[in-house]
């Protein structure tokens, strides 16, 4: 008797959930018919609050919901190649021309770029300062491998864009990433957490770890690290925004993610970009792609231009 | 699918880790709720209904609150940082019995309020003292308190919030069902989180046939 009373109680609560949700979805459509542009973004995006400036603004110059959801790259692209985003927002070249090739993204575009920075404890204890990143790298495992409670390094392991860059430095210092990832390796801890809880974990470990610096900018007043290894072509990082394909998704809404990338290469995009951050830290967190196309490796079609009129017309045919 | 057919050792690894310190969680809670939960039952004090209402409302306890707790408790510069149980298997067993204790507790004394007075009186007229009196109460709402083990084990395994921010996810020493399932889907591995889910599903579905089981054999 009594299973079957809490039986019935319970399916009485899935129906007015149910009610209670369809009468939220009724409110939002008259709300009017608002057009939707869903983001898919990398973490140091949004963490820092660049893009919740940039959504306010665009809603002011377009009648559009732009609803973002960050993560990983990883995470950032599964969901675009699973059409439940218009526009990507990353920083990891090799797998944003897969997403491309594979026909799910029309094209590049770089917007803007920061560098990566290895930070650590103050005090140092692998004594990386001033190496170079390989170096710095390779003297990381060395000394973790010998003092594996003096030396750490924590790494996102998450398959993020920072992890893959990670990845890429082992493999400049001549080491092969299975190898260091192994579980017989105490001094190398792999989170598998986003950057704001792995730069916590490392504080709390007193390690060393990867990050860029607009997320170690805008988490720095909470941790006792400070950057070791700032300089180096190979911690370049640039941040490139994709639309997905109309004939890959023909319900996506490609002409709100050109408008919202031709904002991001405007001036007053750019000029944004330049000077974000300059009110709360003191510093711009990121660099403007404008004008430092070279620099960042971002040839002909991915300089931060305008794209066409026809752009999203022209990829549909 | 495959993986778990293949039984994939690392989907072995991080089941086993999920349940031993389930487990842990679980036989500390017990030893500690148990007892506590017979005290307020077999005692009447003043504020005895407000306790209880107070362990009622802790029984949806959210687990991120616990997880916050803990952290700041456990972090390099809390109290007890010395101990450096921050992102350790010890750490999350603590996060997890402090989440399960109210939920046991209270159901706990739930299984002793079923048993009707008839079983006490019964058992003092045949001569029983009151010690006597209480094993056999106990043991006759063995199978309610079972249960009520039994759930807390369910909440501490299918937990994400504790075993996230104590434990750190991290690779071979606190990465669990859950922490792996919130990680594998970020990384944008689909598949995989599902393999980890029907696992977790699995786990929950038997015990949660032990329950019943336990509790048919009850009313039977």
């Amino acid at each position: 008797m009594k299973g079957r009373y809490l039986g019935i109680s319970g399916l009485a609560l899935i129906l007015v959930l149910l009610c209670t949700s369809a009468a939220a979805a009724d409110d939002e459509a008259e709300e009017g018919q608002k057009e939707l542009l869903r983001i898919s973004t990398t973490t140091s995006l949004y963490d820092t609050l660049l893009l919740d400036e940039m959504e306010e603004i665009f809603e002011g110059m377009y009648d559009v919901d732009v609803r973002t959801v960050s993560g990983g790259t990883g995470i950032a692209i599964e969901r675009a190649v699973r059409g439940d985003a218009d526009l990507i927002l990353v920083h990891d070249v090799v797998r944003e021309r897969k997403f491309i090739d594979d026909g799910y993204g029309l094209s590049r575009t770089c917007f803007a770029y920061n560098y990566f920075i290895i930070v650590g404890p103050e005090d140092d204890p692998a004594g990386i300062t001033g190496m170079s990143p390989s170096e710095a790298m390779k003297t990381i495992m060395d000394e973790g491998t010998e003092n594996p409670d003096l030396v750490k390094f924590v790494s996102r392991g998450d398959d993020s864009g920072t992890h893959a860059r990670e990845k890429i430095l082992w493999d400049r210092a001549g080491l092969d990433y299975e190898e260091v990832a192994t579980s017989d390796n105490t001094w190398y801890v792999e989170a598998g957490q986003g950057m704001g809880p792995t730069l916590r974990m490392t504080n709390e470990m007193v390690g060393y770890t990867l990050c860029d610096t607009s997320t170690f900018a805008a988490y720095r007043s909470e941790l006792d690290l400070v950057p070791l290894i700032e300089e180096g072509d190979v911690l370049l990082n640039v941040y490139a925004a994709i639309p997905v394909s109309p004939a890959a998704y023909p319900d996506t809404n490609c002409e709100m993610a050109r408008n919202f990338v031709n904002y991001l290469v405007s001036d007053e995009g750019q000029d944004l970009i330049a000077e974000y951050g300059t009110e709360t830290i003191g510093k711009p967190l990121f660099n403007p792609a404008r004008g430092n196309c070279d620099l960042i490796g971002c040839t002909g079609d991915e300089c931060a231009l305008q794209l066409a009129d026809d752009y999203c017309s022209l990829a549909e045919a | 699918m495959e993986l778990i057919l293949a039984l994939d050792p690392t989907v072995v690894e991080i089941t086993a880790r999920s349940l031993a310190i389930a487990v842990t969680s679980t036989v500390i809670a017990a030893i500690l709720t148990v007892p506590l939960g017979g005290l307020i039952h077999f005692h009447n004090f003043k504020g005895k209904r407000a306790v209880v209402n107070l362990i009622q409302t802790l029984y949806s306890l959210p687990t991120v609150t616990v997880g916050l707790v803990v952290f700041l408790l456990l972090s390099r510069s809390g109290p007890f940082g010395s101990l450096g149980l921050l992102f350790t298997p010890g750490g999350m067993v603590i996060g997890q019995t402090i989440l399960i204790s109210p939920i046991m507790t209270g159901l706990t004394i739930a299984a002793l309020s079923g048993v009707g007075p008839a079983v006490r009186d019964t058992a003092v007229s045949l001569g029983a003292s009151k010690f006597q009196a209480i094993f056999t109460i106990m043991i006759e709402a063995r199978a309610a308190m079972l249960a009520a083990v039994l759930l807390g084990f369910g909440r501490a395994l299918s937990e994400v919030g504790v075993a996230m921010m104590i434990g750190g996810n991290i690779r071979g020493y606190t990465r669990v069902l859950t922490t792996a399932i919130a990680l594998e889907t970020s990384r944008g591995d689909i598949e995989f989180s599902m393999a980890l889910g029907i696992i977790l599903i699995s786990i929950s579905l038997i015990v949660n046939l032990l329950v019943n089981r336990v509790q048919g054999n009850w009313w039977a």
